[in-house]
C-alpha cells in the first residue's frame, strides 16, 4: 500500500463521510432514513447544475445542501407529521431522488464542469502539516471539499457530545416523551435534524458529480447511500468513528484497480464493496453492546400523550 | 388543531382519501411537467395512449405486469412480517442465474420437462438468495434492508461477470452476452402473452388462500402484529420467518425464470429491469392485498411502458414516470395519516 493509494482512499471516502454524517444525524433524532441514496442524487444533480450553470462553487455547495434538505423535508414531513412508516417513506425518497436526477440531469448527459470550476477544487497543501510523511498527504493536501467533509465530522462530534443542544437531540432519539416533558421541542429538534441531516447527503452526491468524476453520468452514485447507512451502525453512530470507518470503504471501493494485475475478473472485484459491508454489518450485529446501540426510539413515530 | 385517533371509518371514505391523494399527486406531477417546460394534458394523454392505445401496447403492458403482479406477491409475503425485503432485483437475477443454468446445460430434455426443472431452479436461486438475510436477521438480528439490498449489486455483479466470463457466448461475435436459449427452454405464449400470466394467476391464488386459511398463514399474520404475541402463544418465530422469506425469494427467482424464459430468451444482467424495486411500490398501494396487485400492477405496468412511449413521442426522458410513480407513493403513504386520525379546531373551552 502507498501513499498515493492512501490519498485516492480519501477522496473516495468523502461522497461517503458526508452521507454517514446526514444519516447519523437523522438516525439520532430518531428517524430512520432510507432515502440516502435519493438525498445523494438529489444534490448531485442540484449541485451540477448550479456549478455548471454558474461557474460559483459556492452556489454548487448551496444548492447541493438545499436540494438534499428538500429531501430530507419530504421525509420529515410524512414520517413527523403525517407519522408515515419510515421504511416506505425513505425507499420511496430513494425512487423520487432518482427519478429526479436523471430527469433533470438528461439535459447534463456527458457535459462536463468547467476547468475554472475544477480549479478551484484542486489540491490545497496546508503549510507545516502537509510535509508530515503519510498523513500529510492524506490529510492535508487535498481539495476543499475534503476539508468540509472531515471539518464537519469533529464539529458533528462536539456538537453532539459537548453542546446543550446535541445532548437534547440524543435525549429527542432515546425517549421523545421525556424531552418533550423536560420542555424540549421534539418536533422542531426532528425537523432541523432531518433536514440537516439531508443537506449532508445531498452534499455527498454533490462531491462526486462536481469534484470526483465531475462529468454528469446517471445514478453517479451507485448504492453509496445504502453503504452509507450501513456504515452508521458500523462505526456505532459515532461522528468520529465514521471518519474511519468512509476511509475503510473508500480504499475498498478504488482497491479494484489497484488489483487489476491479479488476474482476477474486475467485475468479481466490484462486488467487494457490497460484500464487505454484508460483512460489516454482520460483526456489528455480533458486538451489540448497550454503548453501541441505536438510539431507542429509532424508526418509532412519537405521539404527544393527550393533556 | 389537534388530532385524533379514528374508531370507525367507512369504507368509502378511506376509498375518497385514496382518491384524492391520487389526484393530489397528478397535480404536482403536472406543476413537476409544466415546470421542466411540457404540457401535463399532453404528456398524460399520451403515457395513457403508450400503455393502453392498441391491441400491441395492450398485450407489451400485460407481459410487463407479469412479473410485477408476482414479484409484488412474493414481496408482500416478507412485507406482512415487517421484513423489509428490498432485495427482489437481486432474488430475480438469481432465480434467472439458476433457471439459465438449467436452460443452456440440458436443452435436450423434453419441454415440459425442462421448463419444469427451470421453473423449481428459478424459486431455489431466488429463495436461496433470500435465505441468507432472513437466516442473519432471525439469529444475529441483522438489518434486513440493507442486506437485501447489498445482494442486489452482488447478484449484478455475478452475472455481470458471467456474461463477460465463463457464460460468454462463443458465437456472439465478440459481444458479451450469454447464448440465446434453445426453443425448448422458451415458455409457450397462450393468448399472444407467454404464459407466465396463468402462473401469475396460479400465484396470485396460492398465495391468497395461503395466508388467510391456513394455519402458516396466520403465524406470518401474527408475527407481521407482534413477534411477542407470537412468541407467547408459542409459534417457532425463527421458523416461520425463515420458512416465508425462502417463499418470498423464490417467488421472486420464478419471475427471473419467467423474464429469461419467455421475455429475453437468455440471462443478462438486467433481467430484472427494476421489477424488485417497482414491486415494492405496487406491493405497498395495494395495502398488502393479493387481490388489489393485480389491479395496481398493471396500471404500472401502464406506467412504465407508457413512459417509454412518450420518451420516443415527446423526447420526455423516461425517468419522468419514475418521478410520477414515486409523487403517488408519496401521497398514499401520507394519506395514511388521514385514515388513522382525524384532526379537530381545539375547541374555547380546551384553549383555556
Amino acid at each position: 500500500m502507498n501513499t498515493s493509494f492512501l490519498v485516492a482512499a480519501v477522496i473516495a471516502s468523502t461522497p461517503l463521510l458526508l452521507a454517514t454524517l446526514g444519516e447519523l444525524l437523522t438516525e439520532k433524532a430518531g428517524h430512520l432514513n432510507l432515502g440516502v441514496e435519493g438525498m445523494m442524487l438529489l444534490g448531485a444533480v442540484a449541485g451540477f447544475a448550479a456549478g455548471y450553470y454558474t461557474n460559483d462553487p459556492l452556489l454548487a455547495i448551496i444548492g447541493a445542501g438545499a436540494a438534499g434538505g428538500l429531501g430530507g423535508l419530504i421525509f420529515g414531513f410524512l414520517t413527523i407529521t403525517l407519522r408515515a412508516n419510515h421504511t416506505v417513506s425513505g425507499l420511496t425518497l430513494t425512487i423520487f431522488g432518482t427519478g429526479v436526477s436523471s430527469f433533470a440531469g438528461t439535459t447534463f448527459i456527458g457535459k462536463k464542469m468547467s476547468t475554472e470550476f475544477i480549479e478551484f477544487f484542486n489540491p490545497v497543501a496546508i503549510p507545516v502539516l502537509s510535509k508530515i510523511p503519510v498523513l500529510g498527504p492524506m490529510l492535508f493536501k487535498q481539495d476543499f471539499f475534503v476539508y468540509l467533509a472531515l471539518l464537519l465530522a469533529i464539529l458533528l462530534g462536539i456538537y453532539l457530545y459537548r453542546t446543550r443542544y446535541g445532548i437534547n437531540l440524543i435525549a429527542v432519539g432515546e425517549n421523545p416523551g421525556a424531552a418533550d416533558a423536560s420542555g424540549i421541542h421534539v418536533e422542531l429538534y426532528k425537523y432541523i435534524h432531518v433536514v440537516l441531516g439531508g443537506a449532508l447527503c445531498g452534499l455527498g452526491g454533490a462531491y462526486l458529480a462536481t469534484v470526483d468524476v465531475p462529468q454528469w453520468q446517471e445514478q453517479i452514485t451507485a448504492g453509496r447511500g445504502w453503504i452509507a447507512i450501513a456504515l452508521v451502525i458500523f462505526v456505532s453512530w459515532n461522528p468520529y468513528k465514521a471518519i474511519l470507518g468512509a476511509l475503510l470503504f473508500g480504499g475498498l471501493s478504488i482497491v479494484g484497480f489497484r488489483l487489476q494485475h491479479l488476474n482476477v475478473s474486475q467485475n468479481l472485484l466490484d462486488a467487494l464493496p457490497y460484500l464487505v459491508t454484508i460483512l460489516v454489518l454482520v460483526i456489528s450485529s455480533f458486538k451489540q453492546s448497550k454503548e453501541n446501540a441505536p438510539p431507542k426510539a429509532l424508526g418509532s413515530p412519537y405521539f404527544r400523550e393527550e393533556r | 388543531m389537534r388530532m385524533i385517533q379514528r374508531t370507525n371509518i367507512s369504507k368509502q371514505k378511506i376509498i375518497l382519501i385514496r382518491l384524492i391523494s391520487v389526484f393530489l399527486s397528478l397535480m404536482t406531477a403536472s406543476l413537476f411537467l409544466q415546470f421542466m417546460g411540457h404540457h401535463p394534458i399532453d404528456v398524460f394523454a399520451s403515457l395513457a395512449i403508450g400503455a393502453f392505445g392498441s391491441a400491441y401496447r395492450l398485450r407489451e403492458t400485460l407481459t410487463t405486469s407479469i412479473p410485477l403482479v408476482v414479484t409484488s406477491i412474493g414481496i408482500m409475503i416478507a412485507f406482512k412480517m415487517k421484513f423489509w425485503n428490498i432485495g427482489g432485483e437481486g432474488q430475480i437475477i438469481m432465480g434467472a442465474f439458476a433457471a439459465s443454468y438449467i436452460a443452456l446445460n440440458y436443452s435436450e430434455l423434453p419441454k415440459p420437462l425442462l421448463l419444469t426443472l427451470m421453473f423449481f431452479a428459478g424459486f431455489l436461486g431466488g429463495g436461496m438468495w433470500a435465505l441468507i438475510p432472513a437466516l442473519l436477521k432471525v439469529h444475529l438480528g441483522t438489518n434486513e434492508t440493507i442486506i437485501t439490498l447489498m445482494l442486489n449489486y452482488v447478484a449484478i455483479k455475478w452475472v455481470t461477470y458471467l456474461q463477460y466470463g465463463p457464460w460468454k457466448d462463443p458465437n456472439g461475435m465478440g459481444f458479451p452476452q450469454i447464448a440465446t436459449f434453445e426453443p425448448n427452454a422458451i415458455l409457450p405464449k397462450v393468448f399472444g402473452v407467454h404464459i407466465g400470466w396463468i402462473i401469475a394467476i396460479f400465484i396470485v391464488l396460492a398465495i391468497s388462500f395461503l395466508l388467510a386459511k391456513t394455519k402458516k398463514g396466520f403465524e406470518i399474520s401474527v408475527i407481521g402484529e407482534s413477534i411477542d404475541t407470537a412468541r407467547y402463544a408459542g409459534m417457532n418465530v425463527k421458523h416461520v420467518i425463515v420458512a416465508a422469506i425462502i417463499l418470498s425469494g423464490g417467488i421472486c427467482g420464478i419471475v427471473g425464470m419467467m423474464e429469461a424464459s419467455g421475455v429475453n430468451r437468455t440471462l443478462s444482467s438486467n433481467v430484472s429491469s427494476g421489477y424488485g424495486f417497482t414491486a415494492i411500490i405496487t406491493t405497498w398501494l395495494s395495502g398488502l392485498k393479493a387481490s388489489i396487485i393485480i389491479p395496481v400492477s398493471i396500471l404500472f405496468a401502464g406506467l412504465i411502458k407508457g413512459g417509454s412511449f412518450i420518451q420516443t413521442a415527446y423526447g420526455i426522458p423516461q425517468s419522468a414516470s419514475d418521478v410520477l410513480q414515486s409523487l403517488i407513493l408519496f401521497f398514499i403513504i401520507g394519506s395514511e395519516f388521514f385514515v388513522q386520525y382525524r384532526l379537530v379546531r381545539r375547541t374555547a373551552k380546551e384553549a383555556l
